[in-house]
Formats: C-alpha cells, structure tokens, sequence
C-alpha cells in the first residue's frame, strides 16, 4: 500500500480517522491552527493537548460552490458541521450537490479520501463529512 | 439652543457608481475628497487630520498620493486597512481626532477600482507541488479551498444565512432572492447606483447560481467608487455660517468592534456577535432605540447577509428576522427602510468606499436632499458595514436641529 500523509495536521490517519483539535489545557477552547496562545481573553492560556473530535456530527450550515477561484472543481458542498460541540469546517461528500439532497440538521460523517499521489508515489488523503443514511 | 458638542458631518460626497475606465484610484478620490469639501465649504487647508483607505489598489499610501493632487498641507495622514469596513475605519479615525481634540476638522476619503474584478474568492488553484509538503498554520500538503469548505465571499456569507435559517427557521432560497429584489427596486430611484434595474424574483432566482442560495443578483456589485467625508466638532461647526450649520449632520454614535472570542468564531466567520455589540454601543452612545430610526443602510453584501442583520442591528425581536422582512418593514414605505438607496447588490460595492457611501446615503435623507427617492421627514439614520476579519462599523446620524 502507498504511503500517505494527511491534506492537514489535524487529520489523523492512524487507525480510525479522525481529526484532532488544539485544546486549550487551561479552559479547553478549540482550534485546528498551530497555536501561539489562548484567543479566549479571560484564559491567557499558552499550553495546548490534541483532544479528538467526534467524527459523526449534523450541519449547522452549508452552501453549495458553483463558481470558485479557477482551478477548483464546482460544483462542491461546503459546510459547518456541528461535532459534538466542535465547530469544524469541511465538505459535504459523497452526495449529489443540491438542495435536495443537502439538507440543514442533516447528520454526518467524517470520510476520508485520496486526493492524488506525489512523484513518490505518497498519496495525500483529504476529509468531508457524507450523509449518515437512516 | 441645539446641541453643538461632539463630532458633526460638514460635507460629504459620493461619486457615481460603476465603470470609470478613465479615471485611476487617485483621480475618483480627488473627486469624492473635492466634492466634499466643497460641500462642506471649506479649504483642504482647514483640515487637520486625513483618514484614507483603498484596500486593492496595492499602492502605497492613498491618503499622500492624493494629497499631492489636492493640497499637500503637511498634515498627518492615516491610511487604514480593515477590510469592507475600511471606509468606516476612515471615517472613525477622523472622528477620533477630532474627539480627542488633536484638530477641529477631519477628511475621511475610501476609495475602490474594482470594476470587472469578477469573484472575489481566494487564491487561484495551482497545480499540487512535485511532492507533499506541509507549509503554513494548518501543515496543510495541498490547497485547502474548495477541498475543506470554501473561501468564496458569496460561500461564507450563504452560508451564515443558512445558519441563521437552521437556528430559527423560516428560511428559503425565494426569501432571500426577495430581499435582493427590494434592493433592486430600491436602486431604480438612485442616479449614482452602479445598476439601476429592476428584477423579478424569478429573474433572480433563475440567474447564474454562485453559491446557493445567492445567484449572481444576489451579490453585491463590484464596482468603481469613491466616497469622502469632512468632520467637524462643534465647538468650530458654532463659528461657521447658517447655513452650513443647517446643513450639518450630528454623528450621534461612532463604534467600531471586532470579534469577541467565542466558540466556532476561527471556523467560520460570526458576523453576529460583533454587529449586536456594535448596534448596542451605538444605540447606548447616542440615546436612540431601533424604533427611531428612519432609515438604515447595512451592509447587504449578500441578500443571506441582510438577513441576519435586521437581527444585529436590533431591528427586530432576536429570531425575528424572517418575519421583520415578510411584513414590509424594511421596503422603502416599511416602518424600518432598509437600504434605499439600492445596497451593495445594486448600488455596488468598491470596498473602501462602501463605508462612507452609507453615511453619504443617511445624511442625503437626512439633509432632505435625496430627491426622488427623499424618505420623507427623516430625522435618524443608522450606517453599517462589516469586513470579514472581521472589523465592524456602525454610524447614527441625526438631522442638524437648527
């Protein structure tokens, strides 16, 4: 199997994919970017744990891209997904693109998938979230 | 005896909107910087203090280039950066110096060439580099937009419509082509709006679509502009003519806020948050509630965007926003007219500019001078804008009581 590395740091691909937040260690906010300090002004804190967030989650919001930046495939599903209490940013995959089938409280999934290999062979693996089917 | 203390508006002017392929950032500058002192009545060298923003012109110093065009006084000169709300922060910056007593007079000039400028997304997609790499604040391999969410300006602000609609209901793609229709509609009575035409909600609705809900007409317009503004305190505004006090408009409230920390504000952009602190600011500061404005130009920079803002700005109960607008308040013969003078979906939108042209609007109304489309008798008006970062900015002005 080719070797892989994750689109991002905070995409876990050992066993379970999941993905990992920054977590303030002094009142437990959450980021995805590297840290230089708390933003939480009442905590100051500078120390940060990588806490694992739900890989299962709902949509809080979503709009669906017909025109982006050149290069970028439309259309696409972009979302806010509510994990378990951690916002996270993401696509909504492996469903047609439209209202019809995108809905807002709709329930998700992280899943993974490969994006394109290097001149190595190393394949990058990005995420979204699909449609958890009742 | 009128109140003659704090900061009043002296002159201000608006250039037309839409293409100037001849003219360059400095020419519609010293058009809008021009028209307003001379509204005002006075002489670049009474000025004191000069705030200039122009967010992609990618030159140096606006505030300089175009004082070499219209007067180089010396006098310290301020170019600011916060996005949308540059204008705003212009705006702020003068009314400041003023407060702070450092002068009597201030010149806040934004200014935008954005004519053809197409969508204002993120970077353009390059080809993967030859091997992974992780570079920047997420270890990020490849580019993320488009693959984690979007970076689109009509994506964001679709979705925080649909968030506003998942919270409290009452939403749909034809509801917020409707409010892109009012602003339309709104636009047929504006000479300086960068389009003037009337559209049906089927039309909208049916045009391209760019992230739904907002089709292309329910973006906003980019466009040529400038806007600029001269500010005054009142201990000087006592020792000019009759008529430029009539003329005068009271800046009854200047806030500027940014995001307050909260949780999900670094996922994706809260507009909320910071516009509710701001509207509260500015209702404390100048003493007025929502029920008394008479006209409000907030910045609809998508039809999802006005939306959550006549939750924001208080217009309406907390959640109420669907309702406020189905009952018609917000159309010019509304309780509450929200963006007469067509909004950035018609009026347009260069950047910069966009944060002193609200206030341009306010005080046409306010002055009694805005003509065909004149909101007749009004006395307050409230101006907002936002930039994504975000930086927010909320104006009241009140008609001069002389």
């Amino acid at each position: 199997m080719a070797s892989q590395v994750p689109i991002v740091d905070y995409l876990v691909l050992d066993g379970d994919p999941h993905l990992v937040a920054n977590e303030c260690a002094a009142c437990g906010a959450r980021y995805f970017d590297r840290r230089n300090g708390c933003a939480n002004p009442d905590c100051g804190g500078t120390e940060f744990t990588r806490a694992a967030v739900a890989t299962t989650g709902e949509v809080k919001a979503f709009t669906i891209v017909a025109h982006a930046a050149p290069g970028i495939p439309v259309p696409f599903v972009a979302a806010l997904v509510d994990c378990g209490g951690t916002s996270v940013r993401g696509n909504i995959v492996n469903v047609e693109p439209d209202p019809d089938h995108v809905t807002l409280g709709m329930k998700v999934r992280l899943a993974t998938y490969v994006i394109g290999a290097d001149r190595d062979g190393t394949e990058a693996v990005g995420f979204g979230f699909e449609p958890i089917s009742s | 005896m009128p109140n003659r203390d704090g900061v009043w508006i002296l002159g201000i002017h608006m250039t037309k909107f839409g293409k100037h392929p001849d003219k360059d950032t400095v020419d519609l500058a010293a058009e809008a910087a021009l028209g307003a002192l001379g509204d005002a009545g006075v002489r670049i060298r009474d000025v004191g203090v000069l705030a200039a923003g122009n967010l992609l012109g990618g030159g140096l110093g606006i505030g300089q280039q175009l004082q070499k065009q219209i007067g180089q006084t010396g006098i310290p000169v301020y170019n600011v950066a916060n996005a949308c709300a540059t204008g705003a922060t212009a705006l702020r910056t003068a009314v400041m110096a003023v407060k702070a007593g450092e002068c009597d007079m201030g010149l806040a000039v934004g200014v935008e060439k954005l004519a053809g400028a197409g969508l204002l997304a993120g970077k353009d997609r390059k080809a993967d580099a030859p091997t992974w790499q992780p570079s920047g604040r997420y270890g990020a391999v490849a580019a993320v937009d488009g693959r984690i969410g979007t970076e689109t300006m009509p994506g964001v602000f679709a979705q925080i419509g649909m968030e506003y609609g998942h919270r409290y209901g009452g939403t749909s793609f034809e509801l917020f082509a409707r409010i892109a229709e009012k602003n339309h509609a709104h636009s047929t009575l504006n000479p300086l709006a960068a389009y003037q035409k009337r559209f049906t909600v089927e039309e909208i609705m049916n045009d391209v679509m760019i992230a739904y809900p907002n089709t292309r007409s329910m973006c906003s317009a980019n466009c040529d502009g400038a806007a600029a503004a001269v500010v005054v305190s009142g201990e000087k505004l006592r020792t000019l003519s009759g008529e430029q006090q009539r003329r005068a408009v009271k800046i009854s409230a200047s806030v500027l806020t940014t995001d307050p920390w909260e949780e999900a504000c670094q996922v994706l952009p809260n507009v909320n948050t910071l516009t509710r602190n701001a509207a509260a600011q500015a209702y404390e500061q100048a003493g007025v509630g929502p029920e008394d404005l008479d006209l409000v130009e907030l910045h609809d920079c998508f039809a999802t965007a006005e939306l959550v803002h006549y939750d924001n700005l208080m217009l309406c109960k907390e959640g109420g926003a669907v309702d406020f607008f189905e009952s018609g308040a917000t159309g010019r013969d509304g309780s509450t007219p929200v963006n007469v003078s067509g909004g950035l979906e018609s009026k347009g939108h260069p950047i910069a500019a966009t944060g002193i042209a609200n206030i341009w609007e306010v005080c046409h109304h306010l002055r009694g001078e805005a003509g065909d489309r004149q909101i007749d008798g009004a006395r307050v008006g409230l101006a907002h804008v936002i930039g994504l970062g975000s930086a927010c900015g909320v104006h009241i002005l009140e008609r001069s009581a002389v």
